[in-house]
Order: structure tokens, then C-alpha cells, then sequence
């Protein structure tokens, strides 16, 4: 393999001058190649080290642009407009926390926030519990395994809108499948999205369904790392089918539990597409989320960018809380 | 492809060489080949009787989208020629972000002879920002072939309330899947369907100087406790909620739907687009009515354009909106490629000679039986129109909720519903004036 042209003396950083003798520990902000050599005098140590990695800087350059570009930017420019009324042709106003007083006094505003914990929860339910339970299943495998993991995948590969339309069949009050099979089992039909006690749910169900396959991937890759000897120390012990998931299992996939849990909240709590897509934030409010209310704002009563900006302000710092905890945890268990 | 890709969207370019680009909305989508081959058609004679103008079509569909409207406008991507239905004229015009084309009315041949009220929409403080080129009030729209196999005669539609809830209930009694009356719940259509329902009663839906909501009156609650009896008394509207325009128009197009509120082009879209049959269906006047929600729709110019474009533009209007025999009005051309000509779905000119040529026009041209929308031509004459209520498509989102509750809940509390609505919307029309 060639060598890297960037960086040759680099005795600064490594151990030189000040360092004992010897290989000393790899300094941690290092990504080039380490080499030992002596020292070029008239060099800085920020100096030598941009050189050294300037290839990664250029790979970076592309990541960092797109993300200031579509990320960052976009997040900045809601913030100020959170605090602004705008036709997007006359130049902005500044209103203080005006649109702030206007999304709290919105009758649907507390009803937007119940909807969104309450979506959070149940997807939680489903959507932690089931796709742990299907990488259980897939891991235990022996047949087919391969083939199943793609069919468990398949509903991410669909465009929303495919899946969306789906659903809209298989949840139509009339001759719907999910009512037919209610009636196969004599049970009365349900109205499923055209019924205020049963829209929410029903919305869970799709989501649960368009998203699993992405979930149960990762479970299964954290559970074909635990090594073999654990499960047959287990069974040496005597251990049974749970006692084997609680003490080896759960233990072994504590981390991934714990971030998938995080990554989870911050996902589900910014859902949109379902409620847009299936029911318009009907009947009677029953599936407005904050998401939604923000885009409502924004483009159904008459282009209020401000108060959807104010909205999106609060959803983003209760969601910087998780994303908080979430980097605490990774930080804790990666150490 | 350096001049259509990269300027093609600013409005404000204008190429040297003496030519003027603009572009335009609503051109007829893929999925309509023969409207789209006309509509290509027009824009090479308009471009041969007028040399030097360059004209290119945008077909998003559907042509006005209000979600899209500003950021498309602010990010210099809006058609120098646009189209507005009339619900957004106030927003449009008050946010300036019209073009006042007073200075080109000269470019409208006809201008002279559209209806003074329709004109009066496009119209602040004696300057003119639209050209309008659809205008009709609603009615009731009803499957004929439906009433027939309910024993009910297609030739005498209902003409009370009562009659309607009898039909519904006879049609729905055809069997399941079948709805008597259909109604929307979701989308701004749910609260656009309310105000058509409280103004056929009489009431209003804004206090008379628009500032508050007044639509929590006996005839607000009527119109709930009637929705709400034939949903949950009759069993006569279906147990699905329609939450947008698609979905209703989808359901009518399948033959399953008696009736619904609507104008004259819902007959021409279930058609055009929802495959429907267009010897199935009639139009009525609104029963009892004492008004009309009117709707219709203008074409507007890009504030940002230069006075070429301003021109050329106002130039395509005449050419295509407000010709006789040309564009729109070429029934002949719409008979040949299986349009529904004959639907008495446009009266923006009224008795003017030009309404009349159309009339003649369009009703020599019929391919469909045009006895079927006489009883809405009568009523029609004799039903006042009335214009959406200010910050329509905002009270619209706002009464969905109400909508979709006696719709979709057999204990819905009538009076708490229009009382959360007052609230809200009493808050949407104190804002920013």
C-alpha cells in the first residue's frame, strides 16, 4: 500500500521533545497515520497536524456543507422566524414572543402535545417491543433465515406513500381486510382511522408496520455479536429460553436497548407523514400532532410561518433533552 | 436547455433579442393526453400570432396549491401567469403578491363584458389585479341512475331538506357501500361544505364587518344536528369519513354516492377524472336556498414580472381564457376529445353578447344531456350568490373539526363543538388585521 504523502515529521505530537522515550500512547485527536520522526523545527503543532489530515478535512468538506446547507442553516433560519411575521415578499417583522401566544392559546395546542406523548408511547410499545421480539425470533432461526430478514425489511424499502395507501385499504371501514377479518371472528367492525377512539391507534399500527424493519436489523446485529460461550455457559447452569434472554441477552444488548430507546423518542415525537397522509389531523383533532399542527400553521391558515416556527422551537428543545440523555448514555457505556 | 432550465423559472427574465419569456400555469397533466396536446396546441398559435413572446407551461396539478403558493412566489419560481380560485383572491391581493394590471386591461378584449361582480372580486381601490374566468354558485349534485333504482324520480330532485334526508335514506337502503349523502370532513373541505349549508339556510359565517365568527347561531347548530341525524339516525351517509375533495369525488365517481353538495365542475372532474359516467349525474339548486356559496376562479400576473411579460401574459389570458371559440371556450374541439361539453359549469360572463356566444357555443357543441342540469340553470335565476367569508380556507380548517366530529361520533356535543370553533376562529380573524 502507498504511503500517504501528508504528514512525515511529526516528532511534535508524538513523543519528541517533552515525551519520554519510547512509543508513548497515541494522541486521541489523531487521524493520520501515526509515524514516528524527528522533529522539523518552525512547525506548529495545529500546523503539522492540518496538514496531516488534510484528506479527511477534504472528505469532511462535503458532509459539513450539506449539513450546514439542509441541516443547520434551515434550523437557524426557523429560529429567528419564530420570532418573525413574514409574507416572504415585504421584509420580516419582529413580533417578540408573539407567535409563541398564539400557538399557546390554539385550543388543539394541548390537545396536539397529548396526541404527540400519547403516539410516543404506544409507538413505543409497539414499536421497541415487537421488532425486539422478531430479532429474538430471526436470531433463533435455522431455516430461511436469510429470506425472512428481507421480508421483515421490506415495508422500509417502500415509499411512505405506498405504504400509506395500503393501509387506507386495509383500515376503509367498509370491505377493508382488518374488518373482514373482524367479521371472520364475529367480532362488530371497527372504524379504525374514521373514529376519534381509533384513529391514533390505528396511525401506531402503520407507523409500527412502515418502520420495524430498520429496528430489527440493528437488534439482530447486536445479538449475532454475543459470543456463543455465554449461552452455552448459561445452559451448563441451566439456564431456560428466559432465563437465557434476561441474564445473557438483555445484559449483552444493554446499550442498543437503551440508544435504540432514545433514537426512538426523537423519531416518533416528530411524526408527520402518518396523520398528513391518513387522516388530516381527524376526526374531531383525535390525530393532531405537533408536527402536524406546525405544518397546519405553516401552510393551511394562510402561511403563519412564524407561529409554525415558534412550534417547531418547542418540539426541538423537548427533543434536545432526549438527544441530551442520548449522548450521556453513549458517552457512559462507550468508555 | 440553458434557456428553459436555468431561467425558465424567473419570471423576471427577459431574453435580449426582442424575445419575452414567460411561463404558465395549468397546463393539462400527462395523464390527459388529449387535454395536454390541445393545451400545446394553443400555446404554438399563440406563439405564432405572436412572435417574439416565448411561452412555457408548468403542469403541477392542482395548478393553485396554497401550501406551495408563498415559497414557490418568495423563492422567484411562481408562473409569470397564475391562476387563483377565489377563496385565496383576499390573501393573494392583500399580501401583494398580485401584480395591479390596470395599466394592460387594454390586452382583455372581452373586459367589457364580464359580469361587474365577478370583476368586483379582483378589484381593491379601483385597481384590478385578476382577470376572472370561471364563476358559478353551488347546487346539489345527484346520481341520477341511483334515484332511478331507488324508485325515486331523477326529473324531480328534492327541492326541501326533508326530501333530501327521504332520498338519502331510500339510496342507502340500495345496500351496503351505498351512501345517500355524501359529505366531507377533512382537508378546509369539511368547514368549505358547513358554510355552503349555512348559507342555503340563510346564516353567515362572519359578523358584518368580518371580524368575528358567526356561525355559532341556531342555524350553525342546525346544520350539525341535521348532518348528525342522517349520519347517526338514518344510518344514510356511510360509516367512512371523506377527508379531502379526492376522496368524496373517488366515492362519487364509483356510482355508490346519491348526493352531494357541489357545483357543476364536480360533474366534470368525477368525469375527466374519477371515471365516472357523465349520463348518471344531475345538478339541482340547493334546496330552500336562500343563498349560494358562489366559487370560480382568476388569473393573476407575478408582481415580479417586467411590463413585457406583464403584457404577454395578459396577452395569453385573452387568448386562452377569454376567447370565444379559443382555448376554454373551443367546445368544438372539447366535443372531439371527449370533454363533457354542455355542463353549465361557467357564467363569468352572464347575458353580455359574449355570454351568450358562449352559451351558443357550448350548448351547440353538447355532448351530454343538458336537461340533465336544468333544474340547476332555473334555480340558479332565482338564488342570490354569496362569496366565501373572509379567511376562508383558515374558518375552514377550523370547522372540520366540527364536521368530522357529528360525523364521525354519535355523542358529539353540538354546542361545545361550534363553541371551540367561535373561539378559534374569532382569534384567526382579529390576527394581522
Amino acid at each position: 500500500m502507498a504511503e500517504p504523502t501528508v504528514a512525515t515529521g511529526i516528532a511534535t505530537t508524538g513523543p519528541g521533545r517533552h515525551a519520554p522515550a519510547g512509543p508513548g500512547p497515541r494522541p486521541r485527536w489523531r487521524l493520520g497515520p501515526y509515524r514516528e520522526g524527528p522533529s522539523r523545527p518552525g512547525r506548529t503543532r495545529l500546523g503539522q497536524a492540518v496538514r496531516r489530515n488534510l484528506t479527511a478535512y477534504g472528505f469532511m468538506c462535503g458532509a459539513l456543507f450539506c449539513f450546514t446547507l439542509f441541516a443547520w442553516y434551515p434550523m437557524v433560519r426557523e429560529f429567528v422566524l419564530a420570532f418573525q411575521s413574514t409574507n416572504l415578499i415585504d421584509p420580516p417583522e419582529w413580533v417578540g414572543l408573539e407567535n409563541f401566544r398564539t400557538v399557546i392559546r390554539d385550543p388543539a395546542f394541548g390537545q396536539a402535545w397529548w396526541n404527540t406523548i400519547a403516539f410516543t408511547l404506544l409507538a413505543l410499545l409497539c414499536g421497541y417491543a415487537v421488532p425486539f421480539a422478531v430479532a429474538l425470533l430471526l436470531n433463533e432461526l435455522r431455516h430461511a433465515r436469510a429470506y425472512l430478514r428481507f421480508v421483515v425489511y421490506l415495508p422500509v424499502m417502500l415509499p411512505p406513500i405506498v405504504s400509506v395507501l395500503l393501509f387506507r385499504w386495509l383500515l376503509d371501514p367498509g370491505p377493508g381486510l382488518f374488518n373482514q377479518i373482524l367479521a371472520f371472528l364475529h367480532l362488530p367492525p371497527l372504524a379504525w382511522l374514521d373514529s376519534s377512539d381509533t384513529a391514533l391507534i390505528s396511525l401506531v399500527l402503520v407507523s409500527t408496520w412502515m418502520n420495524m424493519g430498520t429496528a430489527t436489523l440493528i437488534y439482530l446485529a447486536a445479538l449475532q455479536n454475543i459470543p456463543s460461550e455465554l449461552y452455552e455457559a448459561a445452559e451448563l447452569d441451566g439456564a431456560g429460553v428466559l432465563a437465557k434472554i434476561r441474564h445473557v441477552t438483555i445484559p449483552q444488548t444493554r446499550l442498543i436497548l437503551l440508544l435504540m430507546l432514545m433514537l426512538q423518542i426523537v423519531a416518533t415525537m416528530q411524526v408527520f407523514i402518518e396523520p398528513y397522509m391518513l387522516t388530516g389531523g381527524g376526526p374531531e383533532n383525535a390525530t393532531v400532532t405537533v408536527a402536524y399542527l406546525m405544518y397546519q400553521y405553516a401552510f393551511v391558515y394562510g402561511g403563519n410561518y412564524g407561529a409554525g416556527g415558534a412550534l417547531g422551537m418547542m418540539l426541538m428543545i423537548v427533543l434536545l433533552v432526549f438527544a441530551a440523555v442520548q449522548l450521556r448514555l453513549t458517552r457512559d457505556n462507550t468508555r | 436547455m440553458s434557456t428553459a432550465g436555468c431561467g425558465g423559472g424567473d419570471p423576471a427574465e427577459t431574453a435580449g433579442s426582442g424575445q419575452v419569456h414567460i411561463t404558465v400555469a395549468c397546463q393539462p397533466a400527462k395523464t390527459a393526453p388529449e387535454n395536454r396536446k390541445a393545451w400545446d396546441d394553443d400555446v404554438a398559435e399563440f406563439q405564432k400570432a405572436n412572435p417574439g413572446v416565448i411561452v412555457r407551461s408548468t403542469d403541477q396539478q392542482p395548478c393553485f396549491d396554497p401550501k406551495t403558493f408563498g415559497p414557490k412566489l418568495a423563492g422567484g419560481q411562481m408562473e409569470t401567469v397564475f391562476m387563483v380560485p377565489v377563496t385565496n383572491y383576499d390573501e393573494v391581493i392583500g399580501k401583494r403578491q398580485a401584480l395591479d394590471i390596470t395599466p394592460y386591461l387594454d390586452e382583455i378584449k372581452n373586459w367589457k363584458d364580464l359580469r361587474e361582480d365577478v370583476k368586483e372580486l379582483v378589484t381593491r381601490d379601483g385597481r384590478v389585479y385578476g382577470v376572472p374566468n370561471v364563476h358559478y354558485s353551488v347546487g346539489l349534485v345527484y346520481n341520477r341512475r341511483l334515484f332511478t333504482q331507488a324508485g325515486l324520480d331523477p326529473d324531480a330532485p328534492p327541492k326541501t331538506w326533508a326530501e333530501v334526508r327521504e332520498a338519502a335514506k331510500r339510496i342507502a337502503a340500495l345496500g351496503p357501500d351505498h351512501v345517500g349523502f355524501g359529505e366531507y370532513s377533512g382537508g378546509n373541505t369539511g368547514g368549505w361544505h358547513f358554510t355552503m349549508h349555512v348559507y342555503a339556510r340563510g346564516g353567515e359565517m362572519v359578523t358584518p364587518d368580518g371580524k368575528k365568527a358567526a356561525f355559532n347561531s341556531p342555524i350553525g347548530k342546525e346544520v350539525l344536528q341535521y348532518l348528525h341525524d342522517m349520519r347517526w339516525v338514518d344510518d344514510s351517509m356511510g360509516a367512512k369519513l371523506y377527508n379531502g375533495w379526492e376522496s368524496l369525488m373517488m366515492a362519487m365517481g364509483g356510482g355508490k354516492v346519491g348526493m352531494m353538495l357541489g357545483a357543476p365542475d364536480v360533474i366534470t372532474d368525477v368525469v375527466q377524472k374519477f371515471d365516472g359516467d357523465y349520463a348518471d349525474y344531475g345538478i339541482t339548486g340547493i334546496p330552500e336556498a336562500k343563498a349560494a356559496l358562489s366559487g370560480g376562479e382568476a388569473y393573476f400576473i407575478n408582481p415580479k414580472a417586467t411590463p413585457e411579460q406583464a403584457r404577454a401574459g395578459m396577452k395569453w389570458i385573452d387568448f386562452q381564457f377569454n376567447t370565444v371559440g379559443k382555448g376554454r371556450f373551443d367546445f368544438a374541439r372539447g366535443k372531439a376529445i371527449g370533454n363533457p361539453v354542455g355542463i353549465p359549469d361557467n357564467d363569468v360572463y352572464g347575458d353580455s353578447p359574449t355570454g351568450k356566444a358562449i352559451q351558443q357555443a357550448r350548448r351547440e357543441n353538447a355532448v351530454l344531456p343538458v336537461e340533465n342540469y336544468r333544474p340547476y340553470v332555473e334555480a340558479s335565476a332565482s338564488i342570490p350568490p354569496k362569496m366565501e367569508p373572509p379567511k376562508a380556507q383558515e374558518l375552514y380548517a377550523v370547522l372540520d373539526v366540527a364536521m368530522s366530529a357529528v360525523l364521525s361520533r354519535r355523542d358529539a356535543d353540538i354546542d361545545r363543538l361550534l363553541a371551540d370553533a367561535e373561539a378559534k376562529a374569532n382569534t384567526i380573524l382579529a390576527s394581522n388585521g
